[in-house]
């Protein structure tokens, strides 16, 4: 089975087909997506400004990186499911889309900077890392993390 | 007298209006900036109204998670006031007659009054209380309710479009 067929059989699904003839599933499922948007937001920015110098700079990054990733992953895993429902709906639609693809990328590119290269940076404690690599990884972060939300909002679009 | 109705039909129809509505890319940049504006306004203000409930930065002072985070919140809600208005802006009449842009101003109002209430009150005590891991009940209070808050103004805006499709 290619990739285009297991789409179009996902979209043409019973279950599938049920959840598009009611009309308020989807605006309800897209909801809750843009409440993890708001979550993802908050626990990146909260490490990111600090990372930048920008943030809460009295408090050390690891106690607020703890903090943060715990808010992190409860919003990715809200914006994951949902994304994941949302796709099902219209898959072929995104199948063709490059936007979505680019998101997927940036997507999966993020997910592992933040749990390998940004988690060991903000971990690690001031002493041991210098700014500048501080600031790159949230440069970094922030960058991807954009495409992800612009691609979102790019592949809504009729 | 002049009802809104006449007031936003004469908007409406002015010509930058017209034009933004009728635009091909710059209604979508502002629709886009309003909607990832969420990301950064919402987001900080979320972590603000966490800390409020005690369940994040508990060893972190209130006043210093205020008076880092609020720049943000506050340029975060700047901007999505802004593009806000260009989308009403851009069609008057038809976000006016929306029933959930009505309920989403309301809750908007309940929401600024509640932030500036809070400034008002237990916030001015925030001496007794900055350090404490769960702040006081009225405290809390206000963080849950903005968090109710907004969670009911994000809904409305996306059910925004969805109305002439359920009702129409």
């Amino acid at each position: 089975m290619s990739l285009l067929e297991f789409c179009r059989w996902v979209q043409y699904s019973s279950p599938l087909i049920a959840m598009r003839a009611s009309p308020w599933v989807f605006p309800v499922i897209a909801t809750i997506h843009l409440m993890g948007l708001a979550m993802i937001g908050g626990a990146v920015l909260l490490v990111d400004l600090r990372l930048l110098g920008l943030g809460l700079q009295r408090q050390p990054v690891a106690l607020l990186a703890r903090d943060a990733e715990r808010w992190l992953v409860r919003g990715l895993l809200v914006m994951v499911s949902t994304g994941v429902l949302l796709f099902m709906c219209f898959a072929t639609k995104y199948y063709y889309l490059t936007f979505f693809w680019v998101k997927m990328a940036a997507l999966a590119a993020v997910v592992a900077f933040t749990f390998s290269v940004r988690r060991r940076i903000v971990l690690a404690g001031e002493t041991q890392v210098n700014p500048a690599s501080g600031r790159i990884v949230a440069l970094v972060s922030l960058a991807l993390w954009t495409i992800v939300a612009v691609g979102g909002r790019y592949i809504g679009f009729p | 007298m002049v009802s809104l109705f006449r007031l936003f039909e004469w908007l409406g129809n002015t010509p930058w209006s017209v034009a933004l509505h009728e635009s091909r890319y710059a209604f979508l940049v502002v629709l886009t900036v309003h909607v990832l504006t969420l990301a950064v306004f919402v987001g900080t203000a979320m972590m603000i109204d966490l800390r409020l409930l005690g369940v994040t930065m508990r060893r972190v002072p209130v006043s210093e998670v205020m008076e880092r985070l609020v720049p943000w919140s506050g340029a975060g809600l700047l901007l999505m006031l802004t593009s806000g208005a260009l989308l009403f802006y851009a069609a008057p009449l038809v976000r006016y007659q929306n029933i959930f842009f009505r309920l989403k101003m309301a809750a908007l109002v309940l929401a600024l009054l509640n932030a500036w209430l809070f400034r008002r009150t237990v916030y001015r005590r925030i001496a007794d209380w900055d350090r404490d891991p769960v702040p006081p009940r009225q405290a809390r209070l206000a963080g849950a309710l903005s968090l109710v808050l907004w969670v009911i103004i994000i809904t409305a805006g996306r059910m925004m479009a969805y109305q002439d499709y359920w009702f129409g």
